[in-house]
């Protein structure tokens, strides 16, 4: 017998909404170090379970447990908390210049911190990266000068890129990271292409790129995936799942029913979903991934699972959509606190140093900031010449062009 | 009549509609429960329903497509995309699909879709919410391009896009949301409350595509421009008390050229102002219009007013915005000869 029934439209809604309590009790979060490591040449299709789980490192405890602990030194642990450590107070510092008025816009990666920092620790320095916006952390891991990121986001003299883009939208070509576009989801075919020229060129480097939970519903992301197994692109995607895209919760991007990390499965892709917070997870699944594509064995979608902790950029009020104490309530907990944790645990790091770390960057961010409000801030009006805006639309200014700089007066 | 902004009058617009015809939808990025980034669709939701006004994925194409899906259903859907610089993605859903169903179909199928659309500058918003891409939209014939410049018209032609029956792209430009910004950045900028076009009539009504308006009576120099530009244009006549006459075109597709050619030919002198880029902009076209219908009354050539053909640079905002000096310029130069 047919269904002659009347049909009916189906709108996904979150959970939570403002005024209710925080719930988080739908999340399956396995165990810490309950998952094998599947050799890196495992096969694709036997791998899509790691696409429905959660590889976790870091137990309650703070230790570091399973196969998938990549058992760093201590040196790097510390490297990494101090990365981490520096981003969330360099942004931190950004949002307060923001609210002064000295800048225009600024967007935080608060609490998601980990998987950016973790995945440039991860790959080499020679990797090329192609980011999305809140991948701050990926360039101060890499050490990218402090103030150049200060002076971009003031469009002063000496922003590196002129003045031409909002703040956060770096370029870096220095420190192998594609100048960022305001233009959701472009980055990541992009960086398919790349890995593509470097497998093509018999080169040694891979290609990382990172995108939004929400802006894999774009069509840029099933290009990337399908191109990077068409050519098994030495490339590693990360999705950032931080639960939201401004307003819309993640069911909006991708239904109720499948992962992030589930999309490679239809391209013959693996899709590792990680616990995003969990420093070593991250780290583990990068390397395992970063080692994959080297080995010539194609590209790997990663998904990170973690909690966008503030605002969606200073233009948003998240208290507007979401109960405002969401964050307090996230299961897989601050991924500053659990990586501070587990080096104590291990005894390599104490209260004491933690503090001491902490007053370091707080100075060392005030300083940079007093430098480069010196150099000029967007309030100031100490900005790159007026004539550069004519410049780098074409590598040589047309006739036109140069008729219009005449009449701007330039 | 209620004093409204540029927001609440398009709000109203959707609500009378959305209560008026149960084939409207309205869907977009944020649109649902949040109300959208600008506040357009605010309450909608919760008034009409989660199935009227709902959130939609980060999908320019598929919004669109989706749109179009619903269009040969029969409905009405009015998407929401959520700067104009973020429209590209679904150019070939707009240009292939939309814009030639009709045409390709014999009229066997139509397409009432109406894509809603924040555009402009003025707002330090970058070279990503900041762009005028009018001109892309024009060039596609099968499309109909609005773009409104004050509250009364933003509710009027947003009505009437959504009763169109072919595809609209409806450009608000989001510098006027809260007031009439005429490009003086440096003064404050007049609420919309204090100014004619904010009184708006609380139920239905509509604003004819195809209708310019002539919002300065003058004889020494015409003005065609729409949106934020119209603002801008009336300070700069303000300010060098020119007799300009300004013309508000309200609809770029279908264009009022009676109302152009009119005022052209009693004043012999015409400035064509937009925020876009000028190669290939809209204004080549109207340009290239009053040339071929008002050759024989013109007393000098037709003076183009625009952003410089650089991407819109996020230090500069103020040099590159057209502002009343450089219209005042263009009036200038127009008189000149
Ligand atoms: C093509 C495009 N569409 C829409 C936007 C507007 N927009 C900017 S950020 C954003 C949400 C992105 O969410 P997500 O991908 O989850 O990244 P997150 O902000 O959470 O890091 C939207 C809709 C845009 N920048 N580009
Ligand atoms: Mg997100």
């Amino acid at each position: 017998m047919r269904n002659r029934g009347t049909l009916s439209l189906h709108i996904p809604e979150p959970h939570n909404r403002p005024g209710d309590a925080p719930d988080f009790s739908n999340i399956l979060i396995p165990p810490a170090g309950a998952l094998e490591r599947p050799p890196i040449d495992a096969n694709a299709r036997a791998l899509s379970p790691y696409a429905y789980t959660l590889i976790r490192v870091l137990d309650a405890e703070g230790r570091a447990v399973g196969a998938w602990n990549p058992h760093l030194e201590p040196q790097a642990l510390i490297k990494g908390l101090h990365d981490m450590m520096l981003t969330r107070a360099f942004d931190e510092r950004m949002y307060r210049v923001q609210r002064q008025g000295k800048i225009s816009f600024y967007v935080k990666s608060t609490g998601e911190e980990a998987v950016s920092v973790a995945a440039a620790h991860a790959v080499e320095a020679s990797d090329m990266c192609f980011p999305a916006y809140r991948q701050q952390g990926f360039l101060i891991a890499r050490g990218y000068p402090l103030i150049d990121m200060m002076c971009q986001c003031f469009s002063n003299v000496r922003d590196p890129i002129k003045g031409r883009q909002l703040p956060v939208m770096y370029s870096a070509s220095s420190h192998n990271f594609f100048t960022v576009s305001g233009n959701l989801g472009t980055q990541f075919p992009q960086a398919v292409g790349w890995a593509m020229a470097s497998a093509y060129k018999n080169d040694d480097r891979i290609a990382v790129s990172f995108i939004g939970d929400g802006t894999t519903a774009e069509g840029d992301f099933h290009h990337a995936l399908n191109f990077a197994a068409v050519y098994r692109a030495p490339v590693v995607l990360n999705v950032v799942n931080n639960q939201w895209a401004i307003s819309s919760f993640n069911g909006i991007a991708c239904g109720e029913e499948a992962t992030f990390a589930a999309r490679a499965i239809g391209y013959g892709l693996p899709g590792l979903r990680v616990d995003g917070n969990d420093f070593l997870a991250v780290y583990a699944a990068e390397q395992w991934a970063a080692e994959r594509a080297r080995a010539n064995l194609g590209a790997t979608l990663i998904e990170h699972y973690t909690y966008r902790a503030e605002a969606h950029s200073t233009s948003d009020d998240p208290s507007r959509y979401r109960p405002t104490d969401e964050w307090q309530a996230w299961p897989l907990g601050d991924p500053v606190a659990r990586l501070k944790q587990h080096l104590i645990h291990i005894g390599a790091w104490s209260e004491a140093e933690h503090q001491a770390l902490s007053d370091e960057i707080a100075t060392l961010t005030r300083e940079t900031q007093r430098e480069a409000e010196t150099i000029g801030t967007l309030a100031t009006g100490s900005r790159p010449a007026k004539a550069t805006m004519f410049e780098d639309v074409y590598e040589e200014i047309p006739w036109h062009l140069q008729a219009q700089m005449k009449e701007a007066g330039v | 009549m209620t004093a409204m902004n540029m927001i609440q009058a398009l709000n109203s617009a959707l609500d009378v509609m959305l209560a008026k015809d149960p084939n409207v939808l309205v869907f977009g990025q944020d649109v649902g429960y949040f109300g959208g980034v600008f506040r357009a669709t605010e309450g909608l939701q919760k008034k009409h329903g989660m199935t009227r006004c709902f959130d939609a994925p980060i999908a320019e194409s598929g919004l669109v497509a989706v749109g179009i899906g619903m269009s040969v259903y029969g409905l009405r859907p009015v998407v929401e995309i959520q700067f104009a610089d973020y429209i590209y993605p679904a150019y070939d859903q707009i240009v292939s699909e939309a814009a030639r169903i009709r045409y390709r179909s014999g009229g066997d199928f139509h397409v009432p879709l109406t894509i809603r659309t924040p555009y402009g500058g003025g707002i330090y918003g970058g070279q990503t919410h900041s762009q005028s891409p009018e001109a892309l939209f024009t060039h596609v014939t099968g499309l109909k391009t609005v773009v409104p410049s004050n509250p009364r018209d933003a509710k009027g032609l947003l009505i009437s896009a959504i009763e169109d029956n072919d595809p609209v792209i409806f450009l608000e430009p989001k510098r006027l949301y809260s007031g009439p910004f005429d490009g003086y950045h440096d003064r404050p900028v007049q609420p919309w409350s204090k100014h004619g076009l904010s009184e708006v009539p609380d139920g239905y009504y509509s604003v004819p595509l195809g209708e310019a308006a002539v919002v300065r009576e003058g004889s020494a120099v015409t003005v065609l421009c729409y949106g934020t530009m119209v603002h801008v244009a009336l300070a700069a006549a303000e300010a060098t008390g020119i007799d300009a006459e300004i013309i508000d075109l309200r609809t770029l597709i279908p264009l009022d050229i009676k109302a152009i050619v009119r005022s052209v030919q009693k004043t012999g002198r015409c400035v064509v102002a937009h925020e876009a880029t000028q190669t290939s902009g809209y204004g080549a076209e109207l340009s290239a219009l009053v040339q071929e219908h008002c050759f024989y009354h013109l007393e000098a050539p037709v003076q183009r007013v625009t952003g410089w053909d650089t991407p819109y640079p996020h230090a500069f905002e103020w040099d590159y915005f057209p502002g009343p000096d450089r219209v005042a310029e263009g009036m200038r130069r127009a008189l000149a000869s």
